[in-house]
């Protein structure tokens, strides 16, 4: 049975918020229950921003992620403030271009993404959280590789249909990260 | 039907559309301000109007004037925004408009803070207007229900000319979840024959007031709005009841806090301990008889009341338990939401464990 309570934080403008969309979008499009909670604040760009994603076969009860058992960290404060609340056995993706040091639990799993040199190596910054969503996608195996591919199929189109290559990519790179 | 993706605040914009509301007046105040956004996105595509107002107090009197002409017509605002137009509500209630108000609470008192909270349960269901009066409150805890609800809510204000307000908060408008949209058949509605829509001569005109100078005729009114809320009472409760069976704890909460208690039911599961939850949807009129027979069931060996407030609802939830049981209370306010685990542990004190 799933129950996934995921948890994305980072900074305004790191995608935070399209992570979980797009998990939410991708779990509901696999026939499961979703919920999408976004922390609202004052802060625009550059504050702290966060998303509780629950993913489910079954009913869910709430929608709040209090103890994750995934946390994707885009920066060094998401890592220290919510890593001790991940669940034992849960999974950590951390964002190893701009967080310098490890993973300090050893009861949790943890993946390192370099997410900004994944997405500088492809040719743009904007793919990185698509490098992140990758590796969770491949270590969690709670959902389809060609579900999201489909949705970036169905997001980009005309002008834009350039993109699906470059997050396709990014996506296969971030997965990569995964042993 | 496929399911959507919908956001709170705007499923609650796109489900008044689609139950036919044409006009929308309101001001931006977060965390709703998703609500006025979409009107104005999508209203004009109707053939709607949408007006942002130059001030709460100016939306609700635009709410009146168009309800009085026969709109489907509503406002939407978060809990300061909806102190400044309790003087409208009462109006509308004395001169007996139905409307549509949405309140996305917010932490109080004064401005507080953006972040959800329930501090206005007392001002919803209470009145914070003036005058003997009453309006239908509905408070929805999943998206679904909040469109489900939306249809539903203006039938009822057009069915007892009445306004009807919706009792979100903060983070149900936030939130995304699935939607299903159903159609849902036009309810069999009386004509609106004392809207102020002009006579062309033909009938005497209607007057839409609620200035009443002599007592006798004050006093009357009073009486009639009286038996209008009491008809309400008998046929327009709502409410639902989970895991009653067997259950040692009974919590009670409406909206958010209600999935706060299923997920701290689910915990007290795990420790062997039986948890049901009340969850009243109209809460007003409130189903003190439902929750006294819920309570009365021998099973059951405190009442546990779990509020984002420092307390409110659960002075009805002490009026229909009237006693039978005992009625404790766990919440935080401000913002701050009450973790499944602090009201797990807040049943496990109330059983003595």
């Amino acid at each position: 049975m799933a129950y996934n309570e995921i948890l994305i934080s980072g900074f305004g403008g790191q995608g935070v918020m399209a992570i979980g969309l797009t998990l939410a979008e991708a779990g509901m499009s696999e026939g499961m229950n979703v919920s999408w909670l976004p922390s609202y604040g004052p802060e625009m760009r550059g504050g702290t921003a966060n998303c509780g994603v629950v993913i489910a076969d079954s009913e869910i009860i709430s929608p709040i992620v209090l103890e994750p058992s995934e946390l994707i960290a885009m920066n060094l404060p998401s890592l220290d403030k919510f890593e001790p609340h991940v669940k034992k056995g849960g999974t950590i993706f951390v964002n190893e271009s701009i967080i310098q040091r490890k993973v300090q639990r050893g009861d949790v799993r943890a993946i390192y993404v370099p997410s900004m040199e994944i997405a500088s190596g492809i040719g743009n910054m904007r793919v990185a959280n698509m490098a992140m969503l990758g590796a969770f996608i491949k270590a969690t195996q709670l959902l389809k590789y060609d579900t999201i591919i489909a949705m970036l199929t169905q997001l980009f189109t005309g002008s834009k249909a350039h993109l699906v290559g470059l997050n396709e990519e990014a996506l296969e790179r971030g997965a990569a990260c995964v042993d | 039907m496929a399911k959507e993706l919908w956001k709170g605040n705007e499923a609650v914009a796109e489900a008044a559309i689609r139950a036919g509301c044409r006009c929308y007046f309101g001001y931006p105040i977060t965390p709703q301000s998703e609500i006025p956004e979409y009107m104005a996105l999508h209203m004009a595509d109707t053939g709607g109007v949408f007006l942002q107002s130059e001030s709460e107090i100016a939306a609700i009197n635009m709410v009146y004037g168009a309800s009085g002409a026969g709109a489907r017509v509503m406002t939407s605002s978060s809990s300061p925004g909806i102190s400044l137009k309790q003087e409208g509500i009462s109006y509308m209630c004395g001169a007996e408009l139905p409307a549509v108000i949405v309140n996305v609470m917010r932490g109080g008192p004064g401005l507080g803070t953006i972040q959800p909270a329930q501090g206005d349960y007392f001002q919803a269901t209470r009145g914070g207007g003036n005058g003997d009066y009453r309006l239908i409150v509905l408070a929805p805890a999943t998206i679904q229900e909040v469109v489900d609800l939306m249809q539903e809510a203006f039938d009822l204000a057009d069915q007892y000319r009445i306004p009807v307000m919706m009792l979100l908060d903060g983070m149900i408008g936030q939130m995304m979840e699935p939607v299903e949209w159903t159609h849902t058949p036009a309810s069999d509605l009386p004509g609106k024959t004392w809207a102020t829509t002009g006579t062309e001569g033909k009938r005497p005109p209607n007057i839409i007031n609620s200035l009443f100078i002599d007592p006798d005729a004050c006093n009357r009114h009073n009486q009639h709005l009286e038996e209008k809320y009491k008809k309400i009472i008998e046929n327009e409760i709502k409410y639902s009841i989970n895991d009653l069976v067997d259950a040692e704890i009974l919590f009670v909460a409406y909206g958010t806090p209600s999935r706060l208690a299923r997920a701290a039911a689910r915990l007290l599961g795990e420790e062997g301990i039986k948890a049901g939850v009340f969850r009243p949807i109209s809460v007003w009129p409130y189903p003190y008889d439902a929750l006294r027979e819920a309570a009365s069931q021998d099973s059951v060996q405190a009442v546990v009341t779990v509020e984002m407030s420092t307390g409110q609802m659960v002075d009805d939830v002490r009026i229909g338990v009237n006693g039978v049981k005992p009625v404790s209370f766990i919440g935080q306010a401000g913002g701050v939401i009450p973790s499944p685990r602090e009201v797990a542990d807040a049943a496990k004190k109330a059983l003595g464990r």
